[in-house]
């Protein structure tokens, strides 16, 4: 199976996911909203109380770790929807046609990065009403983008393989329940320097928390963190962090579908 | 153009475990016939065509589709080949046609031809009035003709479809007949499985009889029913008391085979050489003859279960409940 030809078909799998969401728009409009409310959350609610280590105004902070946390939520609604396909009558078709067999996860790895790509402008645009301000250059604000849609790219193929791996509603349900843990357990609300100290250094290490603190860089917002490889290099490992995720589960999630039975 | 039959396959076996499936399966199907394989459940049906459709792969035995060994050449039989399930591979969400135009596209037709080929087909199954309505609002047997479709995208020479109208309404059967006729107006050859008699009488040019991986019988459906017994006359008696006398007087009037069901009161007459209606009138004079009135009387099609018991002397090898109805008159 040639590339182009895998290309091919994954771009007539992700047509084919965009119009699902035209014909039933409330999932990622959903989505979108639920980010929304959870920005005005711990921006209003909570953001108040919160002093920043290094100092800084905290909705600044929050912004870019909202934006990455937006990202790492979005595997949830990807594998949902990788879930709830492999059970249907389609799949079938598709494993019995002369297709490659990324095709139809590449596919929806598209479909999710164009609605991630909406959600974070319409994040931004949210975060820009309310005060936040991206105080970096064009380039370095277009690096910041880049960098959050790699994460998601990234956390992508970890949520094709446990809705190809996880198919029943308990196996979905327990990830959308750890989600919460593992997103909070980063720098998106706290600094890591101000959580207990092993706490503090799981959060270092969430991916998330790389995603943030590139951005909080590149936006030239506050950074939270006086040391350690993310306040010292937080594009690199934001970079790498992805490509790790990456390597590891798309062969994974390419062979969990060849693997599938239908 | 090759002069072989498109399906041919001799001796085939597949063992699951302890269970033969496939126990020593031999076919022919001539070009542009329709072919029906008929048994019960777990009569080997399936694993014969998933196995001729190179989903599963073979112990023993050779077959060849259209001219491709199905053991060595798996992707020249998976494109001469069109395979239609038992349930529904369809996008619920998207419309009829533009289910068959991605498909099409996915096969590598271009996007106009992919639209070219869709809109035949939709003509093709009678299908064009609901082409642009999502697949979730369609009937059963509309699903099932759109399905059909989406296996004749790569104008395949032969199209195996797996127990066509199990599940399906009266209505949703008749469409999905009508348009097996279709498909085979087209030139392409059929085989198909199914547990009915009646569907393998009404499609057919030829019906192999399956039980346990096995053929037991086959021929044309004329054949098949005279060799099975005939049309069978029903006498339904008012009670089962003094149902062995009236069994005793018909078969003393006919010269088919006699069954009597106590429990239920029933009688059934294979009318065998001498036809239906001769049967019929012998078997109402001999009961009128002996003074019995029936609660009814009639003519009909043996049943899958009457041509088991004809073929193996015993009932069909699933519980009898499935078959005993008929499920499908």
């Amino acid at each position: 199976m040639n590339t182009t030809s895998a290309l091919r078909q994954s771009w007539i799998i992700m047509l084919r996911d965009l119009k699902h969401w035209q014909r039933e728009p409330w999932t990622p409009l959903f989505g979108i909203a639920f980010t929304i409310m959870l920005l005005l959350v711990f921006g209003y609610l909570l953001g108040g109380s919160i002093e920043l280590p290094g100092g800084g105004d905290y909705l600044s902070y929050l912004m870019p770790g909202m934006f990455a946390l937006a990202m790492m939520f979005g595997l949830e609604g990807t594998m949902t929807a990788i879930a709830n396909d492999s059970k249907k009558g389609v799949t079938h078709r598709f494993r019995s046609l002369p297709i490659s067999s990324v095709a139809v996860p590449l596919g929806r790895a598209g479909a999710d990065l164009a609605n991630s790509t909406v959600e974070l402008l319409v994040l931004m645009a949210g975060g820009l009403l309310i005060g936040w301000r991206a105080g970096g250059s064009w380039s370095e604000s277009l690096l910041a983008v880049g960098l959050l849609l790699w994460l998601r790219f990234a956390l992508l193929w970890l949520g094709i393989f446990l809705g190809l791996v996880l198919r029943g509603e308990g196996g979905v349900m327990a990830v959308q329940i750890l989600v919460w843990p593992i997103g909070f357990l980063s720098s998106v609300f706290v600094s890591p320097q101000d959580m207990p100290a092993w706490l503090g250094f799981l959060a270092q290490w969430n991916p998330v928390s790389a995603t943030a603190a590139a951005c909080r860089e590149l936006f030239g917002n506050p950074a939270g963190i006086t040391d350690g490889i993310l306040a010292d290099h937080p594009v690199a490992v934001a970079l790498v962090w992805p490509l790790v995720l990456a390597a590891v589960f798309v062969p994974l999630s390419a062979r969990a579908y060849r693997r599938l039975s239908v | 153009m090759t002069l072989a039959p498109p399906l041919e396959a001799r001796g085939l076996r597949k063992r699951y475990g302890d269970t033969h499936a496939l126990d020593g399966f031999d076919l022919t199907v001539a070009a542009g016939s329709v072919h029906a394989l008929l048994g019960p459940n777990g009569a080997g049906k399936s694993t014969a065509v998933h196995t001729l459709a190179t989903l599963t792969r073979i112990d023993e035995g050779e077959a060849r589709v259209a001219g491709f060994d199905v053991a060595t050449q798996h992707a020249q039989v998976r494109a001469a080949i069109g395979l239609v399930g038992q349930s529904a591979a369809l996008d619920e969400i998207l419309h009829g046609r533009e289910n068959l135009v991605m498909f099409a596209r996915l096969h590598g037709l271009g996007t106009f031809a992919a639209r070219t080929r869709a809109d035949e087909l939709l003509e093709a199954l009678d299908l064009a009035d609901a082409a642009d309505r999502k697949v979730s609002t369609y009937s059963g047997g509309m699903r099932r003709r759109l399905d059909i479709a989406a296996g004749l995208i790569t104008r395949p020479a032969v199209l195996f479809l797996d127990e066509p109208t199990t599940g399906l309404d009266p209505r949703g059967r008749a469409d999905v007949w009508d348009a097996v006729r279709r498909v085979v107006a087209l030139g392409t050859t059929v085989l198909l499985t199914t547990q009915y008699l009646d569907e393998a009488d009404r499609l057919a040019d030829r019906i192999t009889v399956m039980d346990a991986g096995r053929v037991i019988a086959e021929g044309t459906p004329a054949e098949l029913k005279s060799r099975l017994g005939g049309d069978r006359v029903l006498v339904v008696l008012p009670t089962a008391t003094g149902s062995a006398a009236a069994k005793v007087a018909v078969a003393a009037a006919v010269s088919g085979e006699v069954r009597l069901d106590e429990e239920r009161a029933e009688i059934v007459v294979e009318a065998g050489a001498e036809g239906g209606t001769a049967a019929l009138l012998a078997v109402v004079r001999a009961l009128d003859a002996a003074g019995i009135t029936p609660t009814q009387v009639q003519l009909r099609e043996p049943t899958l279960d009457e041509v088991f018991l004809h073929l193996t002397d015993r009932p069909t090898t699933t519980d009898r409940t499935a078959t005993a109805d008929g499920g499908h008159r």
